[in-house]
């Protein structure tokens, strides 16, 4: 399909009582749910579906690729991807052989996004401390980007046992590795390690007020083009967005507000108007929503790849369909539209396993090979 | 020459509060002092004024324009004064609750004269068993003299054993001052980010 920017969903995968009925999903209800919402966000036409991973409760999403290979069997033509994969409590190795399977199964519609986790007790429970939390990111990843890049490694590192003569399988589809965004609320440390490999980076905006990620990815395309990737402005660059939506802003606000005041994270804490003023959250018409995303640009630059939080907080899985259907038939043909109007040529579009594959072809001189993988 | 910050933060709860008047004597004599050799500017931080912003910032993660802007007032300053009343043997949660907030690496090296108000001078070592210590741990440098305003304080002059407020609080400029005096200009502050080349080289076994 042909699009220059990407729009996705992405899920936290919690579990939380819906405040307005005071019922609760059971673990199965939500799990099946958030198949639910993949399947909905392809048939409205979405580019891209992300889950989270978390090892606590009230989280469900522990085994991401195990879920992401069960929708990539339903789905034809959505990328599935993470926000975020763990780098610094899994295994590396893990990881690559996890997301090379799934690379294979999905036919190329995989990447993922790589996040160090906040929660403090996740370390100890996979006997890593999150004083360590930048250096475990920085050497596991240099050892997943190995993986997939060469056959044979020998590797010695500081939190892994070392590996002498291993080959992780199975190699990713076509010899090219899924393509990797690093997420991050405030470290200049990963904008500086997504820019040194010429990966995508992803700044999840949307607790935080727009100053403060601004500086976070201008820096990001700065050193992009440092390292001789291309230009700041090829730079490859995802954002988050919150919204809730209904024809008339006035009931949006009224049916949010419940669920906004007890959210996980950001609850009973500042008001939905300060939020919604300080953040990327917008509660109203679609046309608001599309409003507010056009601002994004103006910020941050053209860009790769917006994920809208949709499912959270408790919001039942009708309304939250209901949402998708709005996204996809009210607010997204519009913004890609919008998006593509005055877009220079050369930023680059949202990374593909075909666009991937054809750079890595023309890089190397190769004749383009018919991809063994295909539609992607 | 450009002016001397100074920045006072002051967690008093009333209005007028005993905390602000320890607060603006501190600010006056220090500023005094300080005028003889540099101009200075004082500002005031009142924490009540913030208080729902800094309650926010608890639950968010992230500070109001307001609070940010109070908050940059004090990383940039070179001399603070803070002053809490005491409540329940310690500073109040709000003065603790706007150090929470702010960055661990705002008061390295500054210059810090901390102070406190309460209903008796039985309270006064809170200032060196709790407001010395948390000062500490953020790697200030605090003055030697801290200074504790009972309710009687402001209506004794001291006696034989004990200096009265004005004296003390002449003390603690004074130190105060010399410390901001003799602090070499500070650089100013350069977002720099560590090479990547440098982050790996520093994992290798």
């Amino acid at each position: 399909m042909v699009s220059t920017m990407q729009f996705g969903i992405f899920t936290v995968g919690d579990v939380t009582p819906d405040p307005t009925t005071g019922k609760t999903p059971s673990e199965q209800e939500r799990i099946k749910a958030m198949v639910a919402i993949a399947l909905k966000a392809e048939e409205v036409g979405l580019d891209v579906f992300a889950t989270g991973e978390h090892h606590n409760p009230p989280f469900v999403p522990s085994s991401p690729t195990t879920m992401l290979g069960y929708i990539a069997a339903r789905t034809e033509r959505i990328i599935l991807s993470t926000a975020t994969t763990l780098i610094t409590t899994n295994d590396p190795v893990k990881i690559a052989e996890d997301f090379a399977m799934l690379q294979h199964l999905a036919d190329g519609r995989v990447d993922l996004m790589m996040g160090r986790g906040n929660t403090g007790p996740v370390y100890p429970w996979f006997g890593q401390d999150i004083r360590q939390g930048i250096p475990l990111a920085v050497e596991h990843y240099a050892l997943l980007h190995r993986l997939w890049r060469e056959d044979v490694v020998d590797w010695q590192g500081k939190f892994r046992t070392p590996l002498q003569s291993f080959t992780s399988t199975p190699r990713p589809l076509d010899g090219v590795p899924p393509f990797v965004w690093h997420g991050s609320i405030r470290s200049p440390e990963i904008a500086e390690q997504a820019a040194y490999y010429g990966d995508g980076f992803f700044a999840n905006n949307i607790f935080w007020p727009k100053d403060h990620y601004i500086r976070l990815i201008e820096l990001y395309r700065e050193r992009f083009a440092h390292y001789g990737h291309g230009t700041a402005e090829q730079a490859i660059v995802g954002l988050g967005g919150q919204v809730f939506m209904r024809k008339n802003s006035q009931d949006a606000v009224r049916e949010f507000r419940p669920y906004f005041d007890n959210a996980p994270v950001y609850g009973h804490g500042p008001s939905l108007e300060d939020f919604t003023e300080q953040t990327p959250l917008t509660v109203g018409s679609p046309q608001e929503v599309i409003d507010k995303t056009l601002t994004f640009r103006d910020s941050f630059g053209d860009y790769q790849r917006q994920l809208f939080l949709m499912d959270h907080a408790g919001l039942p899985l009708k309304t939250v369909l209901e949402q998708l259907d709005i996204l996809g038939e009210e607010v997204v043909p519009v913004l890609r539209k919008e998006f593509a109007a005055g877009r220079p040529s050369q930023v680059p579009d949202g990374p593909t396993h075909r666009s991937l594959v054809a750079q890595r072809d023309a890089e190397t001189g190769d004749q383009p090979p018919v991809p063994a993988g295909s539609p992607a | 020459m450009s002016p001397l910050n100074l920045v006072v933060v002051s967690a008093g709860l009333s209005q007028p509060s005993s905390t602000r008047l320890l607060a603006d004597r501190l600010a006056e004599a220090t500023r005094q002092r300080l005028a003889e050799d540099r101009p200075v500017e004082v500002r005031v931080v009142e924490l009540r004024d913030l208080a729902v912003d800094i309650a926010k910032n608890l639950v968010t993660g992230f500070p109001s324009a307001a609070l940010r802007e109070a908050l940059e007032a004090v990383t940039e300053a070179d001399g603070v004064i803070a002053v809490t009343p005491i409540f329940t043997a310690s500073y109040s949660g709000l003065f603790k609750s706007f150090f929470d907030v702010i960055d661990n690496t705002a008061l390295v090296g500054k210059p810090v004269l901390v102070a406190a108000t309460g209903g008796t001078a039985r309270h006064s070592l809170a200032l060196d068993h709790a407001l010395r210590p948390l000062f500490v741990y953020l790697r200030a440098i605090v003055v030697p003299t801290a200074v504790y305003a009972a309710s009687e304080d402001w209506g004794t002059g001291g006696d034989a054993r004990t200096d009265g407020l004005p004296t003390r609080i002449a003390r603690a400029s004074e130190e105060l001052s010399d410390l901001i005096l003799r602090r070499p200009a500070a650089p100013k502050q350069v977002e720099a980010v560590v090479p990547f080349e440098q982050q790996l080289a520093a994992l290798r076994p």
